[in-house]
């Protein structure tokens, strides 16, 4: 591998395209051998490993730059290479700029102005802490050649043959009792045809006696016909009951978003807090649903999913579109990495809404009682597309505030409170009723 | 024969009805009237802007009640020169850590690591790489370069200025400080 490298470093990839492919390893190997014995001073100190490089460019280079792709600063996929093709620069000189760029442009070098100028003047911060042998692990990784792509989503194909058979396993099941009912259903037919042949060839008269027939008998019998009214009543009360409950009442309520946004890799998965995109549930009465600057946080650099956050349902390529779709609204150019200042609204579609008659403050729950955030709003870490967890009706608000014991302890806005009224009822813990949390007017006004 | 015919019947009804109710669709009100705001929403769509919705930025040139304005620009200068001069208006009895903690996991600790490391959960699933440890020697942090790059975002980082407010924001220094100091005891 080392080797390999160091043709390839000091010989342009030309040189490598003409190469014989055949014998392809073995000139390599026998090129580098040469350059190694003809250079092997000057070339000692170029050496280095694009393992430790790898890990050193994630942790100081990855902020700004990735090896194929402009971000706040230039790609760096063999730097080296074409900085000395293009520019004549060497190992010192990128050796100079990493350790303090603002020295290198202040000495009036062209091409760093340049470069300066070229990113919109965001220095690059300095690193004097890297040493030789660190910058030359750095290049060496820059010097690979771009991996062949893996093969993805194996892990997200097991999952989905896995689903798709346990879906197929149940509807087999499902099929075979079907099939099974319909044989008893034809051979109970099939025997009843049967006995009566029987009878007719033994002379057995089964012709039914012809009596009153059934609903008559019913109608004469008042009391039979009381209780059926009476059973019908409650029964036709007690479906019109639950219809005009569930009236206006959006539990479970799952609309149709512009962009789909998964609760459960952004919640869920990467374990961001509610309150980072959600941040005015702290101070404010709404939680506010996030401006697009917030999501651009992280999308300014994660611009497509990890192959294994692409699940069966839902593919890399469908994830990606909905990067593409942020990207529109902010109005990001993601090739030039700057904005372009023509955006549109997202129309995201309204999921908890309560009447306005009734007055709810989040922040009073999420920073003065500190309630969880999955209290109401459920398991939305777990939600792929988002829904309405709580049926959010006044029954099910009261119940909480009865059953709740309001955490005093340490919380300054309740102190003076929680000591007179755990005189008045003689407890030492007070529920939210017992702190009004029942009275009409705090949410009724 | 006829009577299975008409249980067949009720029983297809039933399940189109069912299947009729749509989770995507919201459900009914009994008085819309009542249900529905007079006054402006938050992000209510509204013709009575230029825009068609309700937000709005504040007019220019004015500032919003219980804001100052920050006058140091978002350029290299300006982030040099915060980091020279400015200093926190917090004194040592006004710095509570413990919520300059709360609101770092919320919103720093996710990429630079609960500790400061640069080791936060995005940066070990390798979402977002190269956040740098606060005691990195090449940046030197002060609480001037904190909290320009809180207010405006540097490089790859955004702006946090409408997550925090200004207060937030020094608390939120004051807090990144100590984890400065920690690493590099």
């Amino acid at each position: 591998m080392k080797k390999s490298y160091q043709s390839l470093e000091v010989n342009s990839t030309n040189n490598m395209k003409q190469v014989n492919h055949r014998k392809l390893g073995k000139n390599i190997l026998r090129l580098s051998l040469i350059i190694l014995l003809a250079f092997s001073t000057s070339l000692s100190a170029q050496e280095g490993d694009p393992a430790k490089g790898k890990s050193l460019f994630n942790a100081n280079c990855a902020a700004c730059h990735k090896l194929d792709k402009k971000m706040t600063g230039p790609a760096l996929r063999k730097v080296e290479q074409r900085l000395s093709d293009e520019q004549g620069l060497d190992r010192e000189w990128i050796a100079a700029w990493i350790r303090n760029s603002a020295a290198v442009i202040k000495s009036g070098d062209a091409y760093a102005s340049k470069i300066y100028d070229e990113y919109g003047g965001a220095a690059m911060t300095a690193m004097p802490q890297l040493t030789d042998e660190d910058i030359s692990h750095i290049l060496a990784y820059t010097a690979e050649d771009v991996p062949e792509p893996v093969v993805a989503q194996v892990t997200g194909g097991q999952d989905g043959s896995g689903n798709q058979e346990g879906g197929i396993s149940n509807k087999m099941i499902l099929g075979a009792l079907a099939v099974l009912f319909a044989l008893l259903a034809m051979a109970l037919v099939l025997v009843r045809q049967t006995l009566n042949r029987f009878a007719e060839a033994k002379g057995v008269d089964i012709s039914e006696t012809k009596g009153t027939p059934i609903w008559k008998a019913f109608v004469q019998n008042q009391f039979l016909v009381l209780v059926t009214a009476i059973f019908l009543l409650l029964a036709s009360g007690y479906f019109v009951y639950g219809y005009l409950m569930q009236v206006g009442v959006d539990q479970g309520y799952q609309p149709v978003q512009p962009i789909h946004y998964s609760h459960k890799i952004h919640a869920g998965d990467n374990g961001i807090d509610c309150k980072y995109c959600h941040s005015s549930a702290r101070v404010s009465k709404t939680s506010g649903i996030p401006s697009l600057n917030v999501c651009m946080n992280c999308h300014k650099s994660i611009y497509e999913v990890a192959p294994e956050t692409a699940t069966a349902e839902y593919s890399k390529e469908f994830y990606d579109g909905e990067i593409k779709k942020l990207y529109a609204a902010v109005g990001w150019d993601d090739a030039e990495q700057k904005y372009t200042g023509e955006t549109q609204p997202v129309k995201w579609v309204r999921i908890h809404n309560l009447p306005d008659f009734a007055y709810f403050n989040h922040s009073q729950h999420v920073s003065v009682a500190g309630i969880e955030c999955q209290t109401c709003h459920g398991p939305v870490e777990e939600m792929e597309i988002m829904y309405q967890h709580a049926p959010l009706t006044m029954g099910w608000c009261i119940n909480c505030h009865r059953e709740t014991n309001v955490n005093v302890k340490d919380n300054a806005y309740y102190e003076k409170i929680h000591a007179e009224l755990s005189k008045k009822y003689g407890v030492d813990q007070l529920t939210a009723a017992q702190m009004g949390g029942l009275e009409c007017g705090k949410c009724h006004y | 024969m006829k009577g299975l015919f008409k249980i067949v019947v009720i029983a297809l009804v039933l399940v189109v009805v069912v299947s009729c109710k749509k989770d995507t669709k919201p459900n009914y009100q009994f008085m819309p009237n009542m249900y529905e705001p007079v006054s402006y929403e938050t992000y209510m769509e509204s013709d009575a802007f230029r825009s068609g919705w309700e937000a709005q930025l504040p007019a220019e040139g004015t500032v919003p009640r219980g804001f100052t304005p920050f006058d140091i620009a978002n350029t290299t200068e300006g982030y040099n020169f915060a980091k020279d001069s400015l200093s926190s208006p917090l004194d040592s009895t006004k710095v509570d850590l413990a919520r300059g903690k709360e609101l770092y996991d919320i919103y720093c600790g996710i990429c630079h690591g609960n500790k400061g490391d640069g080791q936060g959960t995005l940066v070990k699933r390798e979402k977002i790489l190269g956040i740098p440890s606060y005691d990195d020697v090449g940046r030197a942090i002060t609480a001037g370069s904190i909290y320009h790059t809180i207010y405006y975002g540097k490089n790859a980082m955004g702006s946090y200025a409408n997550q925090l407010n200004e207060e937030e924001r020094w608390q939120v220094t004051a807090y990144v400080l100590d984890l400065k100091a920690k690493l590099e005891k």
